[in-house]
């Protein structure tokens, strides 16, 4: 369009807010409502190690909610 | 009479919580309901200066938890309508003077006589936040399109979600258009998007703030004030009536400014 050689396409500040707050609430939502959550992980994987061969990074553990029941959801793919 | 107990907080401090405390606790006395202001921060009072109240103080919050005074003695009638009453927080005092406890207590005595209990909560979410929350039916949280309002806001859904108060509501403050028009500040709906909470009002920034402030004469009692007008709304849905948002523009230009804002963008 013509009329956009006169726009100006750039990444404003505002956005760049909501992103840099969509991304440290994503976390902070997270370990504030589990902090037990990282060391959980670690202990699950030594213990799943001991018996069989895994990937500590492939390993997911999140905590979510589904209507009114809280899951706890552990993601462990084999080798 | 059961009234309800409304909580004004924000998490972080200066976004406007006691300004929208007094605007909303004017607001719902002139539509006729019995309201009664308690400022929870002690130490720091500040709502009977914004209210213009400062020098009827004679018996404050401490002194009522203490049984110092009887609770009547405590509640200082608003010069404009017979429906208000403020409760001033002790200024000598600090934060653990009081418990939640205690103000529940005296929450649940002031629900027989009045229909709305407006609790100013303390900025953070320390014991003076706590004591706010712990009697809360309904919690409204003030923010400012700013990264820190907001996340400072989330943390303190995070906390409520948590202490499993279901009715809590938004307050976007200082809102201006033409930050926002420029893209430089963060929009009603880039907020909503990040917070995801019901949004019970939003607020232009208004220059004249300042100067209601130092008169001690919330915009609700300005008719030609744009803040005002936003604050009159959040009353209204406070009481249940579904008002449409009003959508926070610029003050019109004339022709010519227009094609130069339209070649600026």
């Amino acid at each position: 369009m013509f009329f956009d050689f006169f726009k100006k396409r750039k990444k404003t500040s505002a956005n760049q807010a909501k992103e840099r707050l969509q991304i440290i609430l994503a976390h902070e939502r997270a370990t504030n409502k589990a902090p037990f959550l990282n060391d959980m992980r670690k202990d699950i994987i030594k213990v799943i190690s001991k018996y069989v061969d895994i990937d500590p990074k492939t390993i997911n553990v999140s905590l979510q909610k589904d209507n009114s029941v809280e899951v706890l959801e552990i993601n462990i793919p084999i080798k | 009479m059961s009234g309800k107990v409304l909580t004004i907080t924000s998490g972080k401090g200066g976004v406007g919580k006691s300004t929208s405390s007094a605007n909303i606790a004017l607001g719902l006395a002139l539509s006729g309901k019995k309201v009664v202001t308690i400022d929870l921060d002690i130490g720091l009072r500040n709502l009977d200066m914004i209210l213009g109240l400062e020098n009827r103080i004679v018996y404050d919050v401490v002194n009522i938890v203490e049984k110092v005074c009887k609770l009547n003695q405590a509640l200082i009638k608003d010069k404009r309508t017979d429906n208000m009453f403020l409760i001033a927080a002790a200024q000598t005092r600090d934060k653990s003077a009081v418990s939640a406890q205690q103000i529940t207590n005296l929450t649940n005595d002031l629900k027989k006589d009045f229909d709305y209990i407006i609790l100013d909560s303390p900025a953070g979410i320390e014991s003076g936040f706590k004591n706010a929350m712990t009697p809360a039916d309904e919690v409204i949280i003030i923010t400012t399109p700013e990264i820190s309002a907001v996340r400072d806001a989330d943390r303190v859904i995070g906390i409520l979600e948590a202490n499993t108060k279901k009715d809590v509501s938004l307050i976007i403050n200082r809102i201006n258009p033409r930050l926002v028009k420029k893209g430089d500040m963060m929009s009603k709906d880039d907020v909503l998007q990040v917070l995801s909470i019901p949004l019970i009002g939003v607020v232009p920034e208004d220059d004249n703030i300042v100067s209601y402030t130092n008169i001690g004469e919330p915009s609700i009692l300005h008719k030609e004030s744009d803040s005002g007008l936003a604050y009159k709304n959040i009353v209204k849905r406070i009481l249940g009536e579904d008002i449409s948002f009003m959508e926070i523009t610029e003050e019109k230009k004339g022709f010519l400014q227009s094609i130069i804002n339209f070649f600026k963008e």
